[in-house]
């Protein structure tokens, strides 16, 4: 199951709390597609979601200056 | 997976902008795979009463004088342009207006996060404030000797 996350609205911290809280949520496999703007959340979400342990799949731009990161739980 | 890196926050200072930097320390820290304590002490302990207003806490006369005084979260001062208490409000409404979480939006995350909360046994005592005054977070009424050994190896943060 794909689950997915808009953060590019939210300012630090809560741009990585959404995302824990979510993967938190989440059954083991279970993958997080999470949109996010360039600059700190991209920079630090996928590093932090690595250092606990989860799986990021893939990073792709898309349009306007924002990401989509795939995450696996 | 390595160990988890460690904070300790000491939230010495009841006023909402430093409380709202201690909680931005906090949950941003938590999220990011740290494990992080919070120690809540003297004026620090009036964001955690369950009563958010003004209530008459303590057992006598000076500690109940001193905590209607000071009240709760609704009444944490801002540390500078306070303007009686009218710079709190305006302060929340600019800080929602640009999508900054809010002093009870960070609290909740902190709850949500399971952000590991003690309270000063020592303060406690002198103010007459006892844990059934704090909310349910609030797990532990520790002294400071149990703060540092639970902080053992630890950023100390004292806000």
């Amino acid at each position: 199951m794909k689950h997915f996350l808009d953060i590019t609205k939210e300012t630090c911290p809560m741009t990585f709390v959404k995302v824990k809280l979510q993967l938190a949520k989440m059954d083991v496999g279970e993958k997080l597609e999470v949109l996010l703007n360039t600059g700190e959340p991209l920079e630090n979400v996928p590093r932090s979601c690595e250092e606990q342990g989860y799986k990021v799949l893939s990073i792709e731009p898309t349009d306007n200056e924002k990401h989509l990161i795939l995450i696996q739980k | 997976m390595t160990d988890k890196k460690k904070i300790s926050i000491v939230c010495f200072s009841g006023e909402f902008d430093k409380l709202v930097a201690a909680y931005t320390i906090a949950t941003g820290a938590a999220a990011t795979n740290r494990e992080v304590t919070m120690f809540f002490t003297f004026w620090g302990l009036n964001a955690l009463k369950k009563k958010q207003g003004h209530a008459w806490l303590g057992k006598d006369f000076l500690s109940r004088i001193f905590n209607w005084l000071m009240g709760g979260k609704n009444n944490l001062p801002l540390s500078r342009l306070n303007f009686a208490g009218a710079s709190p409000k305006l302060m929340t409404g600019m800080m929602k207006k640009n999508n900054v979480a809010t002093l009870p939006e960070l609290m909740e995350a902190a709850s949500a996060l399971g952000i590991r909360m003690f309270a000063c046994e020592m303060s406690m005592h002198i103010l007459g404030v006892t844990q059934d005054d704090l909310i349910d977070d609030v797990k532990e009424v520790v002294g400071v000797a149990t703060f540092l050994n639970e902080s053992e190896d630890a950023h100390i943060i004292f806000i």
